[in-house]
């Protein structure tokens, strides 16, 4: 029963998370995204204190229930463990396995202490959220994408117009490599061991494990009905059930409930530990006695020193030579986000987890390579290569779940400058080919680009960087390749935007045609 | 496909100079209709109107015919910003065409901002569905087709929508907004929403390549100017509401160069935008598109 309805929690859970990060056409309802919000690793890093008190107390009344039900990446494991046992002739048999302690540990020191020396990429890299979401975006985003294409050819061709073509995106080799490294990684040892990545990796399982050793409900073994079949070990999928023994190691219980509906003499049950026998428990926790490692400072002086080795960003081109008669200037400083704020707060909360980019509707979000320094790797930031940050959107600001970009409303938009214009008159098309264009003007929201007269009836740009929001609008359409007349600079720390002023204007009135 | 292919070439025998070319014989009496300029009502109510001054809308669209309506949906606004044509006149536009038996109507614009949203705000997608029009896409460069321009002066061929190329009529429907690059977007710089690549007219030469657009072998049957809000300032997508003018007029006619000067006389009341600014007007007449004396045209004005 418990069981059942175990499973029945992490299909829903896991359906609709995934749903929401490939959702591009908003089919979903707004609330949904709270199903992201409730991942521990983002509630802590926005300090989410009710999430937290809730995650706290849901472990230390059920246990480990967090990675049965509510991460992603555990689910996943899961529904990978069951489809190996359907390729298998005969059912995967789970045995005993010794805790890895040291190992589990390590991992987590790695992880706070490299976040707290300020390099946040091990987080991001193993917060099991953040894991997922980037399986989500790199890997079964494209696949939903040529889904749809293929069924918008099929329906266009019978005249129905239900479903549009979308682009099928690729975001770089980092990305879609470490998606697919981690992928492999997990699936396979889920494939073979069950939840292992969860119970020697995963920073998230270690911390809710050592929870969970105290938790009120947990499973125990009647000593008594137990005939030692090892029925509910074979069927431990966290290897955690020694029925020699007879006990359960409490940090590695996941609360999947396996044991229980598998054990034939209703030995296994799921019990406040009050009504636990007192052996059991006793020889649990004693078991799962925390052993502090000394080899994870060696991992650590590793990690930091390659770190600082690798490049803070990337070396700007201000070449000032022309080619092909265009000045080739580019932006030096990355553009962040709307809502990013600061910097060093946004690089320090942002788990990279990619629900941004995959909502956002401009694909202007895209995960960064170096362009942050290291620890911003795959973060995500404003390019304009294949569109520009809409004036009304706040979409980003809204689903991200970490806090590392803060929801703004329009009107904070609007005021808030993520980056700066830059015109570059050399490269500009009225200025070398005397024709009209225009076209970065007519797609600046707030006239930060303004078209003055120039010669006889031409009119050119004229920037206004105090206005300017730094959307990308005119990045994005200024036709001049490769080295547009326009960019916008980014910011260490956005800045306000100051408003534009409306024109005085005199009261037209119209009675006539005027031809 | 086919059906295309015989208009094109119907089309394609010669530039309408006049009128005279797209008026069927009967009509060619000298009281002939060749714009109807409205002012003072709902934008539904005026197009009603101007399309009865023409003598229907059977005048333009025949029964079983499948018609394709363009308005300017470039820029993520709501109607009272003026930044796209007004969802009431095309939702009328749309009615009269099945009125008078057209098979299939179709909407679209390849838009500047996100095209969901868009369509969405600017109220276009639901008015247009509710009258019973298929509204599509225009986000994908597959939906584009490639169609030589042999009468364009630099602009030489360009990709157009199916939806332009695969209807029988098309009727063209722009708001008169100001345009930092070209002075006016009206009828003629409209056509740009019905191209896949708009960066090539910046690149060669924006008001000549908008005239060269308008040489495509398959004109609209109606241009329908919408001037109900106006957008003075700050255009194509203006940035408040203090730039929005209620002039409440509608310019209807099958000549497009007329149309759009006299949408620019009418926006020179307003602030001034002499012809010469908006330059491509000039090109069109020098390709023969039409002309921009409208003392040459029979031109109804009706104020309501």
């Amino acid at each position: 029963m418990l069981r059942k309805l175990r499973i029945g929690l992490a299909i829903v859970a896991i359906i609709v998370l995934t749903f929401f990060f490939l959702d591009f056409s908003n089919l979903l309802p707004e609330s949904v995204q709270s199903i992201t919000k409730i991942q521990l690793v983002p509630a802590l890093l926005s300090l989410s204190l009710g999430i937290l008190l809730l995650l706290l107390l849901l472990t230390l009344v059920f246990g480990r229930v967090y990675c049965s039900i509510i991460c992603p990446l555990g689910i996943y494991q899961d529904v990978v463990a069951r489809l190996a046992n359907l390729f298998r002739k005969k059912k995967l048999r789970h045995k005993f396995r010794k805790a890895k302690t040291i190992l589990r540990w390590s991992v987590l020191s790695l992880v706070i202490i490299t976040y707290i020396s300020g390099l946040g990429l091990v987080l991001d890299l193993l917060d099991p959220y953040s894991m997922y979401g980037r399986l989500a975006v790199h890997l079964f985003k494209p696949v939903y994408m040529a889904a749809n294409n293929g069924l918008e050819h099929l329906f266009t061709a019978f005249n129905n117009y239900t479903f549009y073509k979308v682009d099928i995106h690729f975001w770089g080799w980092v990305s879609f490599g470490l998606a697919f490294a981690s992928l492999l990684v997990v699936s396979v040892l889920a494939w073979r061991y069950g939840r292992s990545w969860c119970n020697t990796i995963c920073p998230v399982g270690t911390v809710l494990g050592f929870l969970s050793k105290y938790s009120i409900f947990r499973l125990s073994i009647d000593h008594e009905r137990c005939n030692q079949c090892g029925l509910c070990s074979f069927n431990c999928k966290a290897s955690c059930i020694d029925n020699k023994s007879e006990s359960i190691d409490y940090s590695r219980c996941v609360s999947c409930f396996n044991c229980m509906e598998s054990c034939n003499k209703k030995a296994v049950q799921y019990l406040p530990f009050w009504k636990i026998k007192k052996t059991d428990t006793a020889k649990a926790i004693s078991k799962a006695t925390i052993k502090t490692d000394t080899s994870k400072r060696q991992f650590l002086s590793v990690l930091m020193l390659s770190g600082f080795l690798l490049p803070k960003a990337v070396a700007a081109n201000f070449n000032q030579e022309l080619v092909n008669g265009l000045r080739p200037l580019k932006r030096t400083i990355p553009l962040m986000p709307p809502g990013a704020g600061d910097r060093k707060r946004f690089n320090s909360l942002c788990t990279s987890c990619h629900l941004c980019v995959s909502k956002c509707p401009g694909n202007v979000l895209q995960p960064s390579l170096l362009e942050y320094g290291t620890e911003g790797l795959m973060q995500p930031q404003m390019l304009f290569d294949k569109g520009f940050c809409n004036y009304d959107c706040t979409l980003c600001t809204e689903v991200c779940p970490s806090g590392a970009l803060q929801t703004l409303t329009k009107k904070e938009k609007h005021h808030t400058q993520m980056g700066r214009v830059v015109f570059v008159l050399e490269n500009c098309i009225v200025y070398r080919n005397e024709t009209h264009c225009g076209a970065c003007s007519e797609h600046c929201p707030t006239q930060a680009l303004r078209m003055v007269p120039y010669k006889g009836n031409l009119t050119i740009p004229e920037p206004h960087p105090d206005i300017c929001i730094g959307c990308g609008g005119c990045e994005f359409i200024c036709p001049v390749v490769p080295y547009k007349a326009v960019y916008v600079e980014g910011h260490e720390i956005q800045q306000p935007a100051k408003a534009f002023e409306d024109e005085e204007r005199e009261e037209v009135v119209l009675d006539d045609f005027g031809f | 496909m086919k059906t295309f292919a015989l208009a094109g070439i119907g089309l394609a025998v010669k530039p309408a100079k006049s009128l005279a070319a797209l008026v069927p014989e009967e009509k060619k009496a000298e009281q002939a209709v060749d714009m109807v300029a409205v002012m003072g009502g709902e934008p539904d109510q005026m197009f009603k109107r101007a399309i009865a001054e023409f003598g229907g809308m059977n005048r333009f669209v025949k029964s079983g015919q499948k018609v394709c309506i363009k308005p300017n949906i470039g820029w993520d606004r709501v109607p009272e910003r003026a930044g796209n044509t007004n969802p009431l006149l095309i939702a009328e536009i749309i009615r009269q065409c099945f009125a008078v038996g057209a098979s299939e109507v179709t909407v679209f614009d390849h838009t500047c901002d996100d095209w969901v949203k868009c369509y969405q705000n600017s109220g276009i997608e639901a008015a247009a569905k509710a009258a019973g029009a298929k509204v599509l896409p225009a986000n994908q460069e597959s939906y584009y087709r490639q169609v030589e321009l042999p009468q364009g002066k630099i602009l030489k061929d360009a990709k157009i929508h199916q939806a332009i190329l695969d209807s029988e009529v098309w009727i063209n429907v722009p708001i008169l907004k100001n345009h930092g690059g070209s002075g006016l977007t009206i009828s003629m710089k409209n056509y740009m929403g019905i191209v896949w690549d708009r960066r090539t007219f910046h690149m060669k030469g924006l008001q000549q390549c908008i005239a060269d657009i308008c040489t495509l072998n398959k004109k609209p049957v109606l241009n329908v100017v919408d001037a109900y809000r106006v957008l003075q300032t700050n255009g194509p997508q203006g940035r408040s509401e203090s730039d929005v003018v209620l002039s409440k007029a509608l310019f209807v006619s099958p000549e497009i160069v007329a149309v759009d000067t006299a949408a620019t006389s009418f926006f020179n009341q307003i602030r001034s935008m002499p012809m010469d600014v908006v330059k491509h007007l000039g090109f069109g007449e020098e390709l023969g598109l039409g002309t921009t004396d409208l003392n040459k045209l029979n031109i109804k004005r009706i104020k309501l």
